[in-house]
């Protein structure tokens, strides 16, 4: 008999059939997918959308501004545009173009002019203007309008800039401020919610125009409309009769009509006929007279009754997002009827409640859209000064005729936006939206806080409120938000991370989408009755939270969707998924919805083959042919949890299956990427190294030694960890590493370890392990003046008696300023300024003033820091101000001392306890003794398995000379590494024989010993140590000052008072809190008790009962406070 | 049975061993270590043997047999950080536009190794005295531009074709002889110890200009002063085979251990042949069916020592100079004693 080839005749237990050979090096399509997506790509998107579309949109629906004065006079956007940034040189106005690392240095704002051709009458002629300066936008670095846009790594390295610097930030007054994303509730959806005791939905409308919120509630049985332009709650049948559905069995059609619901309904139809409700007329006033009565009269609101305003208002501003035409309310009713009928279904079953952390109700807000917000706010204050200001001056006979090019101020947009990004706070007044700290400076502590913030997504929630809700992990945030990088305490859950694939979609077209629809057997509504919504087997099809019709074939019109979208006949990230419980179909093309992609599965099999992962390898096929040609697909949240998706080959299900996941690792984030093994670890630990990464030194970009940052900080010698991951190679972490590899024993050692501190080998500090590099930088301008006088800037000073430059000034050039090189040590001068003490161009004192020789007073700019510091550079520039503007920069290189806070990947900090020589440390049996010792005890409790592996990882790497990988839900696998180790002679556990480096003896463990990559924090001893025996004191208390910076004291709390009062040791508080603060002796009359001077009581005129106490100064200062407000307190001495 | 009269041999050994077992090292219940032992200056005349073993360039091992880990212990502490050597300490920097800071240079220049032969030189004592003199200092220059070679070359590959001097190695730092050093020395004798460590990488335009000086340190004080790259011991590793181990159990065996460590006979059948390169691996260990057979010990009196010079010395003077450091140390300690005495 021949043997039988088991591989040949295996077969999955459930399905019958061969397994599907996975596909092999399929997360090559993640890189591929992160040259044309994701990351940062979604800022620079979102901006790329807003500067070359949206700002035309924003001009042409903003085109026209007319005068009331005159009839004839009219002003019209013809085009806008934007230019290539560039800056004013020189009083001529000329202007070249820049470099944003030019901006950073000199302090300037990276921006480009926004040009308009216009159109408009001067007098009785018509005038055409072309490239007329709008305003000055900002420009996102990377954008389409950048200048670093599609330039090679050498015409990068020429314009000062690191080709690993990801862009997406902009650059104001010189620093980098990134616009987060801001996350917030989806608009123009139904979301009905139980507040407390009763059921409502929400609809959050939002608009070009208007942004309203409306409510339905429930009040004893009936159901009212809220809405923030009514006093109080509208019946809602009284709306529906508004509405011009004022028949009772007509509102009943909208809603249902089976008996359920009518007995559900009924209460509130009878609340209309209370109110003797039963014509549109009739609803219109009775709504009118519940208005909230306008605060300002506008020339409009004069001639209109109350009735016609509650009509407006609800065409326009209720339910905003559903257009209404000619007062035909079809529509409205109809979404109006949906949210009631919502609401009912609630109340029969509350488990259909909608979920407000579901991300799929969630949208995130990006640069481009803020930003096309806050544009069309200037723009149009910009027209309505237009406006006012051609009222004003049209009617007045002038020589010259009105120009209106004159009164358009550019300066309006430019501060506008430039102020908004520096600040963070954006006010949108047609909106009443007022938002703070919407943008941050970016941190530049490491490359990967930089790229970190970038991914970075900000809740809108209030950090105070104690719910959980908003704050835990929500099922629906797989694969869009990494489940690990979030901040520790307030902020915990509502500040997130994008995961590596996630992509936020820009708004797209849905013409064609529309079209499609109809085309798909979707039939408009307008045409059919109203009961035919509520029949068996329809789906009602939404796009974009608004009603676009109804369909039978619901699943016709999704697989037709698919189908074209996969063909690209429709955009790649519109987006269709069904809700059976709302019967409902529904269709999204709008902006901020998170979406990631996925690979293509039919009949239990992917699209994409190993041919197709090799035509990538050999770069014959880019990201976009893959979905071309649909093999892979964007998915958002709602469609996401519509489909079934496999997360490997072998979960694959011939019937079920919709979608193959490419990589796992792409849930996580930029942060938690850097983790190996984190699969392996406790789940905390894995969000502690998230925060703890942004703080470590390293590389912050090829151009690090180019800039001038207040503060940065470096490393002397970084180097790639041993293991590595997928992400860390795709985010170029190993190009721009924040770290070393240390060669670690786990074991203890002295004593001086316990508490997570770590023992570092003096050698290994000495040959330039955990060097850093301080960067600070210090800046002064040179301003001219009004009066004509100017700062200047004077040479060092020379002693007169022996003609030596004073200590002060030792530093200075004859310029007056430092020169590079040069050791500055603390209260030396860096920069030599002085200041005319008048600076006022009063003319009056001018004249009195000019004849006389200028005063000046010194205002220098010194060191202040006890530890000295080298000049790196000095770099003398002017700003936008031509003001000189001179940035010195001061080096300080470190080497790790006690009390250094390090840290391996695992969230595993600690600080240096002890420095041991390398003779006392142990030694292995080849003589190497390690750089770094970590205490067992860290182990147990925080389970860092993936500390453990990393350690196994790189000793088998550096023996084998490779890199290992600790992907998550991958990387190199325990036993191989153990296998590696095994083959090179040694221990396969990881396990040497140490001899104790003190006695020489072999120590009885054996101990686990290997490289681990290890960050240096940038908490150090040096900027924080302090202490003080006699120093400054406050002016007003004369007690010491508080801070490290200002030299203050340790202060002695309450608590610590209370001790001291238990304990009973009176003359040590009265030491602590007296004697050594603020002990003031002062004369105290006896005879009336309040305070005497030099002996003196000037109450009593006597100096007969004056006596001498010592009081602290404080409350000397309080008595002198009290009786200044009539209070007089009066002290009584007595011997004791 | 040969394995019988061998058994018979290995029996009288009254090395003390201890036993390397999977989890922790084990020491022989009736050995106390050498704590009870009366120092008896004859009978260690008589135990200690001084064997060298192997010597390859700066490469030196020895075994020293019958001595207590204190004593083996304290000449590889002063090797690493007792015996002097001559560094570079001061670094003037006149002028240095690479893009190295002066700080990160001056570290690195300090940390070369220097072939000038320590024992011919004196401590700085002044620590004022920032020049120093011609018995305590050595000067260097190093001074080198970086300029362009062939400004058409375009191939960012072929560096070496577009710049001069944009590698700095040790070669290019001169020795400046002060007073006699001149006739004392040449500069091949206190230079440094390698001609191709890279210091810095430049680009045209950058320059160094930079006098150095190095005096006599020792490691303590900081790593460069230190005379070795590598100066340890390990313990004597002895391997016994409790039972014959043939056929595939022999070969596992065989992989457990460092090449040469276990050979295998005519007759497919594992012995020992040398187990004083094993890397005690332990990793018999991973077959408990042949770890039961298979006895990991070593010699607690023998230590196997391996230094490494850096090229101050040769590697047998290093640990002469420990021998006579720690003797002096001791002379020391002893005069300290008779003087409290009396």
């Amino acid at each position: 008999m021949p043997a039988i080839n088991n591989d040949e005749f295996w077969y999955d237990n459930k399905t019958l059939r061969k397994p599907i050979k996975p596909l092999e090096e399929k997360w090559k399509i993640v890189p591929a997918f992160l040259a044309v997506k994701g990351l940062v790509k979604q800022h620079i998107d979102s901006f790329n959308y807003f500067v070359n579309e949206d700002i035309k949109n924003i001009v042409k629906a903003n085109n026209k501004v007319i005068s009331d004065a005159d009839p004839l006079f009219y002003l019209k956007y013809l085009d806008v545009r934007v230019g290539k940034p560039d800056v004013e040189e020189g009083s001529n106005m000329s202007s070249k173009q820049t470099t944003p690392n030019e901006c950073r240095l000199r302090d300037l704002t990276y921006s480009a002019p926004i040009y308009v051709d216009i159109e408009y009458t001067r007098g009785t002629q018509r005038v055409v203007r072309k490239d007329l300066l709008l305003g000055r936008m900002p420009v996102m670095l990377r954008s389409s309008h950048c200048v670093l846009s599609g330039k090679t790594e050498h015409q990068l390295s020429t314009m000062n800039e690191c080709p690993h610097d990801p862009g997406g930030y902009f650059i104001i007054r010189g620093a980098e401020k990134v616009i987060l994303i801001q996350e917030q509730m989806s608009w123009n959806k139904m979301i009905t919610e139980n507040n407390g005791s009763q059921i409502q939905c929400q609809v959050a409308s939002s608009t070009h125009e208007k942004k309203s919120r409306t409510n339905l509630i429930t009040k004893h049985g009936k159901y009212y409309l809220k809405h923030n332009s009514m006093t109080e709650e509208i019946p809602v049948a009284i709306v529906f009769k508004g509405m011009n559905v004022v028949s009772d069995q007509e509102i009943m059609q909208l809603i249902g009509t089976d008996s359920e619901t009518q007995k559900r309904f009924a209460p509130s139809l009878m609340e209309a006929i209370e109110h003797k409700v039963f014509t549109q007329k009739r609803a219109l006033e009775y709504m009118g007279s519940k208005l909230v009565t306008k605060r300002f009269v506008t020339a409009s609101s004069k001639y209109k009754t109350p009735a016609d305003e509650a009509r407006e208002l609800l065409s326009s501003t209720i339910l905003a997002h559903v257009p209404v035409d000619q007062f035909n309310f079809q529509m409205k009713a109809l979404y109006l009827a949906l949210m009631v009928r919502r609401v009912m279904e609630v109340e029969i079953n509350p488990s259909s409640i909608d979920d407000r952390d579901y991300y799929g109700n969630k949208r995130l807000e990006l640069a481009g859209s803020l930003l096309s917000l806050m544009f069309e706010d200037l723009f149009k204050r910009l027209n309505w000064e237009l406006k006012s200001i051609a009222d004003k001056n049209i009617p007045k006979v002038k020589t010259a005729q009105f120009d209106a090019v004159k009164h358009l101020r550019a300066i309006l947009i430019t501060s506008g936006l430039e102020s908004a990004i520096s600040s963070g706070n954006w006010t949108i007044k047609r909106f009443k939206m007022e938002r703070a700290g919407v943008t941050q400076v970016l941190s530049r502590l490491s490359y990967i806080s930089a790229l970190g913030m970038m991914t970075r997504v900000n809740s809108q929630f209030e950090k105070t409120r104690k719910v959980s809700g908003p704050r835990s992990l929500q099922p629906s945030q797989w694969g869009m938000l990494c489940p690990s990088d979030t901040p520790e305490g307030e902020a915990c859950g509502l500040v997130k991370n994008l995961a590596l694939m996630t992509h936020i979609t820009t708004e797209c077209d849905s013409s064609s989408v529309v079209r499609l629809a109809f085309n798909s057997g979707v039939e408009d509504v307008k045409l059919l009755g109203g009961d035919i919504i509520h029949q068996e087997g329809v789906f009602i099809v939404f796009l974009n939270g608004n009603i676009l019709g109804v369909t039978h074939a619901y699943q016709r019109l999704i697989n037709i969707f698919r189908t074209m979208r996969r063909r690209g006949c429709i955009g790649a990230f519109v987006s269709i998924h069904v809700s059976h419980s709302k019967k409902s179909v529904f269709i999204h093309t709008d902006g901020g919805r998170l979406c990631r992609p996925y690979i293509n599965v039919l009949n239990g099999l992917p699209l994409v083959k190993q041919n197709h992962i090799e035509e990538l390898k050999i770069g014959t096929r880019k990201f976009e042919d893959f979905l071309d040609e649909g093999l892979i697909e964007f998915l958002d949240v709602n469609e996401e949890n519509d489909s079934f998706i496999a997360i490997s080959e072998k979960d694959l299900d011939p019937y079920k299956t919709t979608h193959l996941e490419i990589e796992p690792f792409t849930i996580l984030g930029v942060c938690a990427g850097l983790v190996p093994y984190p699969h392996h670890n406790q789940s905390p630990r894995n969000t502690y190294q998230c925060a703890m990464g942004k703080q470590a030194m390293g590389v912050i970009g090829y151009n690090q030694r180019n800039r001038i940052d207040t503060l940065m900080y470096n490393i002397v010698y970084p180097q790639s960890p041993m293991v590595r991951s997928k992400t860390i190679e795709l985010t170029n972490f190993d190009k721009l590493p924040a770290g070393q590899n240390a060669t670690v024993a786990v074991m203890s050692y002295s004593g001086y370890d316990i508490e997570d501190a770590l023992i570092l080998n003096k050698a290994a500090i000495d040959r330039g392990y955990g060097r850093c590099l301080v960067y600070k930088s210090s800046k002064c301008t040179v301003k001219r003046y009004a009066n004509r006088t100017y700062d200047r800037i004077m040479g060092p000073m020379k002693d007169l008696s022996t003609d030596k430059i004073i200590f002060k000034h030792e530093a200075l050039d004859s310029d007056g300023i430092v020169s590079p090189g040069e050791k500055v040590v603390n209260k030396m001068i860096l920069i030599n300024k002085e200041m005319p003490t008048v600076t006022s161009s009063n003319p009056v004192e001018q004249k009195d003033a000019a004849p006389q020789t200028m005063s000046f007073i010194p205002v220098p700019v010194s060191y202040k820091n006890v530890e000295p510091s080298y000049i790196e550079k000095v770099m003398v520039s002017a700003n936008s101000d031509e003001d000189f503007l001179i940035k010195i920069l001061l080096r300080q290189t470190r080497r790790p001392e006690i009390g250094d806070k390090f840290s391996s990947r695992h969230g595993q900090k600690g600080v240096t306890g002890l420095i041991v020589e390398q003779e006392d440390m142990p030694f292995n049996d080849f003589g190497m003794s390690p750089d770094m010792i970590m205490n067992p005890h860290g182990f147990p409790s925080r389970m860092t398995v993936g500390k453990t592996l990393e350690l196994l990882g790189s000793k088998a790497g550096v023996l084998q000379g490779k890199f290992h990988y600790g992907t998550a839900f991958g990387g190199s696998k325990c036993s191989d590494l153990q296998d590696e180790l095994f083959e090179k002679g040694f221990n396969y556990l990881g396990k040497d024989v140490f001899y104790s480096g003190i006695t020489g003896e072999p120590l009885e463990a054996y101990i686990y010993s290997g490289p681990v990559y290890y960050q240096k924090l940038k908490h150090m001893v040096q900027d924080k140590m302090h202490g003080r025996a006699r120093g400054p004191r406050a002016v007003l208390t004369r007690q010491p000052t508080q801070g490290r910076s200002r030299e203050g004291g340790l202060r002695l709390g309450e608590m610590e008072r209370d001790c001291l009062i238990s304990y009973g040791a009176s003359m040590l508080i009265m030491e602590r809190l007296m004697i050594s603060s603020d002990a003031f002796e002062v004369d105290v009359c006896n005879q009336c008790g309040r305070l005497a001077y030099s002996s003196w009581c000037h109450n009593c005129r006597s100096s007969t009962n004056v006596a001498k106490i010592a009081i602290p100064y404080a409350c000397k200062l309080l008595f002198q406070e009290l009786t200044s407000i009539n209070v007089i307190p009066k002290l009584k001495l007595k011997n004791y | 049975m040969v394995f019988n009269s061998e058994m018979a041999m290995e029996t009288e050994d009254r090395r003390p061993k201890v036993t390397m077992e999977e989890y922790k090292i084990k020491e022989n219940p009736n050995d106390y270590g050498f704590s009870d032992e009366t120092f008896d200056r004859e009978k260690f005349k008589k135990n200690l043997q001084i064997i060298p073993v192997k010597r390859v360039d700066y490469e030196l091992e020895f075994d020293i047999i019958g001595l207590t880990p204190a004593i083996a212990n304290a000449f590889r502490r002063v090797m690493i950080s007792e015996v002097p050597t001559m560094a570079i300490e001061k670094v003037h920097i006149y002028n240095n536009t690479s893009i190295i800071q002066d700080e990160v240079l001056a570290h690195r220049i300090g940390l070369i190794p220097l072939k000038a032969d320590p024992r011919l030189f004196e401590y700085k004592l002044d620590e004022k005295d920032e020049e120093g003199n011609e018995l305590d200092t050595l000067e260097y220059r190093l001074d080198i531009k970086c300029s362009w070679k062939n400004k058409d070359v375009k191939d960012p590959r072929n560096i070496d074709a577009m710049y001069k001097n944009h590698n700095v190695y040790t070669e290019h730092i001169k020795w400046v002889p002060r007073g006699k050093q001149g006739t004392l020395f040449n500069e091949s004798q206190v230079g440094p110890c390698d001609d191709k460590i890279l210091i810095s990488k430049m680009r045209p335009g950058h320059e160094l200009n930079l006098k150095l000086l190095a005096i006599k340190g020792i490691g303590k004080d900081h790593a460069k002063f230190s005379p070795v790259s590598l100066a340890s011991y390990k313990l004597l590793p002895e391997i016994k085979l409790l039972k014959q181990i043939t056929g595939k159990d022999a070969y596992t065996l065989q992989k457990c251990f460092s090449p040469g460590v276990i050979e295998i006979d005519k007759g497919g059948c594992a012995y020992v042949k040398d187990a004083r390169y094993d890397n005690c691996s332990r990793n018999v260990y991973r077959h408990p069916e042949i770890a039961k057979f298979v006895e990991l010990t070593r010699i607690r009196n023998h230590f196997v020592f391996n230094v490494e010079s850096l090229g101050a010395y040769k590697p047998e003077d290093i640990f002469v100079e420990a021998v006579k450091i720690l003797k002096k140390k001791c002379v020391e300690l002893l005069k300290e004693l008779d003087f409290d005495g009396k």
